[in-house]
């Protein structure tokens, strides 16, 4: 058995102070297997006492390479690898994926599909606020919450099972629409989802917004002030709560976020508190765009007929010897994208999510780049854990929102 | 290109040379490795240019002058515009002034770009890897990194291929 070894204060030594050197403060390992670093996450404190003096964030333990296998897989079969990334976050990965797709090799997708991934994606960023919401009262011994976030969860993810027949990694949205249409039960499921989640969302505040014990591990620790959010690139709702009016869904509007009326919460304190307070106010807004998108559902076609692109239907296939041929194509060589790149962006339930993607004029992407939020707002925590105790650390990590599938790739 | 922007890439123009292409209604700027670190701070600082909101790069293999495409992706929120610039460098370890100056994005993002092309960016506070192992040779990004594989053990090769796995035996 190889013996473990010490740990290697060299690499460290332009991060921590003089005093760690000479033994006056302690350097401690926080993780990879910690219940409140929320993955596989290490972080290496220097702890004067209990407090913080510097904190060194450790990542890359889930880094499984996707970007480079997505360079080896046509643009259709790359999608799969999305799921992967932010696995809290699974329909807003396809939507951001399929996305970039489309605006590199100009496709459409008809109202129904946008309609569709509209609804698919808000209902994901329950599910997503939820998890946190329920790790975050773990985080703080609130257990309750936990079993409360999961049950409607499990909702949200039996409607996901519903149309795409996976629970989480679902890659139901295709290039140039949906994988297939709903079944006629998804409206009634998302109907009674709507009917009761804003009196759970009401129950949580009961049990955490004014709870005392609650209130006071959270209010005043971990100041984001705007300036620093901006500069280190955090997006989201950390930075809407940090005073910034910044979404994309109302900024840049992508697949008709334009005709819905929601509002964006924005909050100045810039604490831990506001970050969870955004994030309750979220829900709201959410259920108030599925609600229209499910009211105003078109009918029609959910897939571009651009047979270039989007294979054709099985039923196609028996009597056209054209659709034959397209979908042999299409599912061994893949389309053609051109040879250039282009970068877009949606607003996944952490921040932007980007992505840049470049063809070189062959069937398989020579460049796909995730710019997955939660890295960038990791990025900031050292700066907000300083002077603070270890557990208010755990505090402020919550409420960041990490998920380090998003961080590591 | 948005009517609001073509000052802005009018100033990149005059001031550092540059020259933009235009696809699919986004504007990418090519500006001079040398000119990168003063384009960043007029556009922030005059131009309120204040969220970098990704910092990556291309490989362009074979191709060699300039193989890596480095690229910046500004937003502007006050005027809710987004302008890419893109600095190539050439050769097979460039070397690039590093931009933690005036965002911090670059702390992490600019160590991804280490780790994953080999590209270096001078003056970085913290030039380590980040997401491979230290032990690791190459950068795995690059398109001349092979993807790698494992060979399937099945009855008939169980042991030949076991033999060559790098896991402690008893």
């Amino acid at each position: 058995m190889t013996q473990l070894q010490p740990a290697n204060v060299e690499q460290y030594k332009h991060l921590i102070s003089e005093r760690a050197l000479t033994g006056e403060t302690m350097l401690l390992n926080m993780g990879p297997q910690h219940p409140s670093t929320h993955g596989v996450l290490r972080l290496v404190l220097e702890l004067d006492g209990e407090i913080v003096v510097n904190c060194i964030p450790d990542i890359g333990f889930l880094h499984t390479g996707v970007e480079k296998n997505m360079e080896a897989k046509t643009f259709h079969k790359a999608e799969v690898m999305t799921d992967r990334l932010d696995y809290m976050n699974t329909m807003g990965n396809n939507l951001a994926y399929v996305m970039a797709v489309e605006k590199l090799v100009d496709l459409d997708v008809p109202p129904r599909a946008q309609a569709l991934r509209v609804i698919l994606v808000e209902l994901q960023r329950i599910a997503s606020h939820l998890v946190l919401l329920g790790t975050w009262g773990l985080d703080l011994a609130a257990m309750s919450m936990f079993l409360y976030c999961f049950r409607e969860r499990e909702q949200i993810l039996d409607i996901f099972e519903l149309v795409s027949g996976q629970r989480m990694m679902t890659t139901y949205l295709r290039p140039g629409g949906v994988w297939r249409d709903v079944p006629v039960e998804f409206e009634k499921a998302v109907r009674d989802f709507l009917k009761i989640f804003p009196k759970r969302i009401d129950e949580y505040e009961k049990l955490l917004t004014k709870n005392p014990l609650f209130v006071d591990r959270m209010a005043g620790i971990g100041h984001l002030s705007k300036e620093m959010a901006l500069s280190y690139g955090v997006t989201g709702p950390n930075l809407r709560a940090s005073g910034v009016n910044w979404d994309l869904r109302k900024a840049r509007p992508y697949m008709g976020y334009e005709q819905y009326d929601f509002d964006v919460p924005v909050l100045t304190e810039g604490d831990t508190y506001a970050r969870y307070l955004v994030r309750i106010e979220e829900f709201r807004q959410s259920l108030r765009i599925i609600e229209q998108a499910l009211d105003k559902l078109p009918m029609g076609p959910v897939r571009s007929d651009n047979r270039k692109f989007v294979p054709p239907p099985r039923s196609e296939i028996g009597v056209s010897m054209e659709a034959l041929i397209h979908h042999f194509k299409l599912w061994t060589e893949g389309f053609h994208a051109p040879n250039a790149s282009i970068y877009s962006a949606v607003e996944s339930p952490r921040g932007e999510l980007g992505v840049l993607i470049a063809g070189d004029g062959g069937p398989k992407p020579r460049r796909v780049h995730m710019r997955t939020p939660s890295f960038d707002n990791l990025a900031v925590v050292p700066e907000l854990v300083k002077g603070y105790l270890v557990a208010d650390l755990v505090a402020i990590l919550a409420s960041i929102d990490i998920v380090l599938g998003d961080i590591d790739r | 290109m948005e009517k609001s922007l073509e000052p802005i890439v009018k100033v990149l123009q005059e001031k550092f040379g540059a020259t933009f292409e235009e696809f699919r209604g986004e504007v990418q700027c090519m500006v001079k490795p040398e000119h990168i670190i003063e384009a960043l701070t007029t556009l922030r600082d005059a131009h309120h240019f204040e969220l970098l909101s990704m910092l990556s790069a291309i490989d362009y293999f074979p191709q060699t002058s300039p193989r890596f495409h480095v690229i910046y992706q500004l937003n502007s929120l006050e005027k809710n515009l987004t302008l890419q610039l893109r600095v190539p460098v050439e050769g097979e370890s460039p070397k690039l002034p590093t931009s933690t100056g005036v965002f911090k994005t670059g702390l992490w993002r600019e160590r991804e770009v280490f780790d994953m092309f080999g590209i270096e960016f001078e003056a970085h506070p913290d030039p380590r890897r980040i997401l491979n192992p230290d032990e690791i040779e190459g950068h795995p990004l690059r398109r001349d990194f092979p993807l790698g594989y494992e060979e399937p053990q099945f009855s008939f090769n169980y042991e030949e291929i076991d033999l060559g796995k790098p896991y402690a035996k008893e």
